[in-house]
């Protein structure tokens, strides 16, 4: 028996830009490990942070690695663009083929599984606890297995760039590409189990914040009175746990194809490639609006707060998401209207596709109604909302364009169709994160962001998004299809894509403003301080706490009989009252989120390189870390009166100073 | 009224970037907008339509939030304020409207022309159609003519205004098979057969490309549509037949070995089941030789 499996030195030999990755990588990974050493961090780190089950923490490190992996995903379009700028005729641009093939598939499954999950996974864990007026989440270590079983997927997606390969079957897979006799490699592997790993960290959190959401609100908030963004939420986890199984399954087959030679999806030996191309969207739709729904949530925050005017139309924003959450469970075939299903089918799935729209419309006149009669104050959130108006009704009506399926069949997997899902993916979901990272950015950390530099980051991010995907919808106008890594120079594609590369470009000045945001905005903290707890003049009772947010959240457990209870409750003078403390217990830290998920990564790494005796140890030592444990009852600390008295009184100085 | 403030800075920036996107359109090189057959025709004339329908809504919101922002900004005093105004029901029920009339009138369109431009069903023309089985490769395009007795690679002719019948397939990873001049694309699948009609209005060469990943040679899985007239098709058919290159079982099987930029090629073919034995290959148990026809032959 081999006991490495099929791992041998040739899986540590790449080409020279992969080569660069795998060394910044490195260098990066000794840089951090360096400095943690250096400044005596370690045990820092281990205490305040990789054993935290605070929801707040978590929802931090959920940003950090994030914000790393979109870096990571930039890099990987930085390839593309460069690629299909110059690889055209005799030119065969800077990377091969199959290493070009890597690149965009890793591209998409980062963005949307690392980055975007990401993003949303960090927001919900820090603001949802906040707004509905709740200490912690239902179940706060299965919170942190569910980040650290994100950060294990993570860990194995950038490992498959030092060691062998990544799948370049494309973001989805579909087989018979993906299968053993096209694609006989690691890559593929490595794709199934990181979003295996993660896929189930996303639906143990769909289970925890639905959980949350629907036992753990204040006294007095009916579902109706629930803020939107808690709304958007609960639709969208309800998506994560009738979706995210799906995918679960799917993977496992394709996984089934791959390690034990059956035939889910063969196209020999009776399998059927059509089923996974089936099966594989009927989670890829609602993902997609397992994204969008908390975006809007965000945007409908800001636009109350910045606009000083209660949310318009709120039971319409209500039934505008439930009607979004159901349908997009009946649209996903519009995704392959060219598989040559009848015309009755075809026409049955544009028709609802169209259906969507009309809450998504209503939704945006809601908002436009919100700020009418209202005083908007143009903070950075505000920025990134009304670039979303834009992008997003441009995205939308070309959605909208594509839902005919004789239309789509002309520009079905072209560039268009790329043009489009980026309009809607960072147009709406990310410009909508990066609302709510500015928006509740005091809340985390204490301090404000720079306005002026998140404008310039805005304006770079606008202007460069439209810069780089108008000229993609006209190639895909002229025929270009996706993940071309080279073509004819008769096509007369060059010079777009030449000026799709220089909005990618605009763009990276935009991500370099955030940095330099960042990086200003920690150095000037004292200037930006948010004293109060409510820097926005906000609504919701996440701002009726000091920032950053103590560990208990609430002191006394809010009651709630209004909408917006914090802003009712300043409008009537009684936003700050005195109370009487009492001891608050909360949960311990552990660390055995991080050792389950860490076994969890293992497993992966041995089943991608076939090294059944480490899968085997590795299975038994996630069993072995549940069992420890489930048996630790040691699990509770309590934070005495006395304590929170002091806290609370800090925050009232603090507040007074303002 | 002067308009100021971000959300004008944005319009004004979104319409100058749509009306330069609008000009390159122009300038004419968008095949899709400039139809060489019939489908592609009333395919971009549903895609203008619906264009033309999505911004009678689009533009009227793009207007009201430059118009409300601007209003409606921290500084204007003057504009009511009412921060507890928060339903109406009238106006509630009209933007529910607004999208649901577009909408459906977007329904009406698009089941109608999910049938009519269904792209398995036949044209109607007074020419007879010719009948293409299409191969998809890796990584090339093998072009069948069952009743012709002829087959080519990378190529593939047909006359000018006679519906063209293409039964697609691919004997390799999935691919799509599209010539956007003449209209939409259609999967090409192992063990399927899908079905795409369309006819050329013109004479020309159109450009065809498999619009799916399909491994690494996908990209150069071009090949050129030639309309011509009859007699040139039929003269491009005798030279195949005289081309000396026959397509069997055992040259297909080796033509079948991956390869890339392979070059025009024309065969006389011997076998006329090579299309259907290959579509049924996939099935369990294979069916009998003698069960196997043509798929999509007239004869």
């Amino acid at each position: 028996m081999n006991l490495a499996g099929r791992l041998t030195v040739s899986a540590f030999m790449h080409d020279p830009i992969t080569m660069g990755g795998v060394l910044m990588m490195i260098v990066l990974g000794l840089g951090v490990v360096g400095a943690l050493f250096y400044f005596k961090r370690w045990r820092w780190l281990w205490r305040e942070w990789l054993t935290a089950l605070d929801p707040k923490k978590i929802g931090v490190m959920y940003l950090g690695l994030a914000s790393f992996m979109l870096l990571r995903g930039v890099a990987d379009v930085m390839m593309i663009r460069v690629q299909q700028a110059t690889s055209v005729g005799a030119s065969h641009g800077i990377v091969s083929t199959d290493t070009f093939q890597q690149v965009f598939s890793a591209h998409g499954t980062i963005m949307i599984f690392f980055v975007a999950m990401g993003f949303m996974f960090g927001l919900i864990n820090l603001i949802v606890p906040l707004q509905i007026g709740a200490r912690d989440v239902a179940f706060p270590f299965l919170n942190s297995v569910s980040f650290w079983l994100y950060a294990s997927g993570l860990a194995l997606i950038n490992l498959s760039l030092v060691i062998g390969s990544f799948s370049p079957a494309g973001w989805l897979a579909y087989p018979p590409l993906s299968e053993l006799a096209y694609s006989p490699g690691v890559g593929v592997d490595y794709w199934i189990w990181s979003l295996q790993i993660a896929g189930l960290g996303s639906l143990l959190s769909g289970i925890n914040f639905t959980v949350t959401i629907l036992r753990m609100r204040a006294v007095g908030m009916s579902l109706m009175k629930m803020p939107i963004f808690v709304w958007s939420v609960l639709c969208a986890m309800a998506l994560v746990i009738f979706a995210f199984p799906i995918l679960t399954a799917t993977l496992a087959m394709l996984a089934l194809d791959r390690t034990l030679g059956m035939h889910f999806f063969t196209a020999t030996g009776g399998g059927n490639p059509m089923m996974y191309v089936n099966l594989i969207w009927s989670w890829g739709h609602p993902e997609v609006y397992i994204l969008m729904l908390p975006a809007f949530g965000i945007y409908s925050e800001i636009v109350a707060t910045f606009a000083r005017k209660r949310l318009f139309g709120y039971k319409s924003m209500v039934f505008a998401l439930g009607a979004i959450t159901v349908l997009s469970f009946i649209v996903w075939l519009h995704h392959f209207f060219t598989m040559g299903a009848g015309a009755d089918v075809n026409a049955f799935f544009g028709i609802m596709t169209g259906v969507i729209a009309i809450p998504t419309g209503v939704k945006v006149f809601n908002w436009l109604f919100t700020m009418y009669r209202g005083r908007i104050k143009f903070a950075t959130p505000m920025y990134w909302f009304l670039g979303f108006v834009f992008t997003f009704t441009i995205g939308g009506m070309t959605g909208v364009l594509m839902s005919v399926p004789a239309i789509d069949f002309q520009v079905h997997n072209t560039l268009f169709l790329v043009a489009h899902f980026h309009n809607m993916i960072i147009g709406g979901v990310l410009f909508g994160y990066f609302a709510g990272f500015s928006y509740w950015f005091p809340k985390m950390f204490g301090f404000k962001l720079n306005e002026r530099l998140g404008r310039y980051a805005f304006w770079c991010w606008f202007v460069g998004f439209l810069v780089a995907f108008m000229p993609l919808y006209i190639l895909g106008l002229m025929g270009a299809t996706r993940r071309l890594d080279h073509y004819d120079a008769s096509m007369g594609w060059q010079w777009l894509f030449i000026v799709a590369g220089v909005g990618v470009a605009i763009i990276c000045a935009g991500i370099g403003f955030q940095l330099l945001q960042l990086a200003v905005s920690i150095w000037k903290r004292k200037a930006n301080q948010d004293l109060t707890g409510d820097p926005w003049n906000g609504r919701t009772l996440e701002w009726s706490v000091a920032s950053p947010a103590p560990v208990y959240n609430f002191a006394v457990l809010p009651v709630v009989s209004e909408r917006d209870p914090f802003w009712e409750a300043k409008e009537a003078n009684q936003a700050y009252g005195l109370a009487k403390y009492s001891d608050i217990v909360m949960p311990k830290n552990s660390g055995m989120g991080l050792i389950i998920a860490g076994f969890a990564f293992i497993f992966g790494f041995a089943v991608v390189w076939h090294i059944w005796w480490l899968v085997a140890l590795a299975l038994l030592g996630v069993i072995v870390s549940i069992v420890v444990r489930a048996s630790d009852d040691d699990t509770e600390a309590i934070i005495p009166a006395a304590e929170v008295q002091r806290l609370e009184a800090a925050a009232r100085a603090r507040r007074q100073t303002a | 009224m002067k308009l100021r403030g971000p959300a004008a800075a944005i319009a004004v920036i979104t319409v100058v970037i749509l009306a330069a996107a609008v000009t390159v359109l122009h300038m004419g090189g968008a095949v899709i907008l400039n139809p060489k057959g019939m489908v592609a025709d009333q395919e971009r004339t549903l895609l203008i339509v619906a264009t033309g329908l999505s911004l009678l809504v689009i533009i009227p919101v793009f207007i009201m939030t430059l118009v409300i922002t601007w209003r409606y900004r921290e500084t204007n005093t003057k504009a009511t304020y009412q921060p507890n105004w928060d339903r109406s029901r009238t106006a509630e029920t009209i933007w529910w409207l607004i999208p649901t009339a577009l909408i459906l009138a977007l329904s009406i369109i698009t089941w109608q022309s999910s049938h009519s431009l269904d792209p398995a069903k036949a044209l109607a023309s007074s020419t007879p159609p010719i009948t293409v089985q299409v191969i998809a490769l890796d990584w090339k395009w093998l072009f069948i003519y069952p009743d012709q007795h002829v087959a080519s690679v990378n190529m593939v002719q047909f006359p000018e205004g006679t519906p063209v019948h293409f039964v697609i397939t691919s004997d390799a990873p999935m691919n799509s098979f599209w010539i956007p001049a003449l209209g939409g694309q259609i999967y090409a699948m192992p063990g399927m057969s899908t079905q795409l009609n369309l006819m050329a209005n013109t004479t020309g060469d159109f450009k065809g490309s498999s619009a799916n990943i399909s491994g690494v040679g996908f990209a150069s899985m071009r090949f050129v549509a030639r309309s011509s007239s009859q007699l040139a098709f039929e003269q491009w058919v005798a030279a195949a037949k005289a081309s000396g290159n026959a397509l069997t079982q055992a040259s297909y099987d080796q033509l079948a070995k991956p390869s890339s930029n392979n070059a025009v090629k024309v065969y006389t073919l011997t076998d006329r089941s090579l299309y259907d034995r290959t579509v049924m290959k996939y099935m369990m148990p294979l069916p009998q030789s003698s069960e196997l026809g043509s798929y999509g032959s007239t004869q």
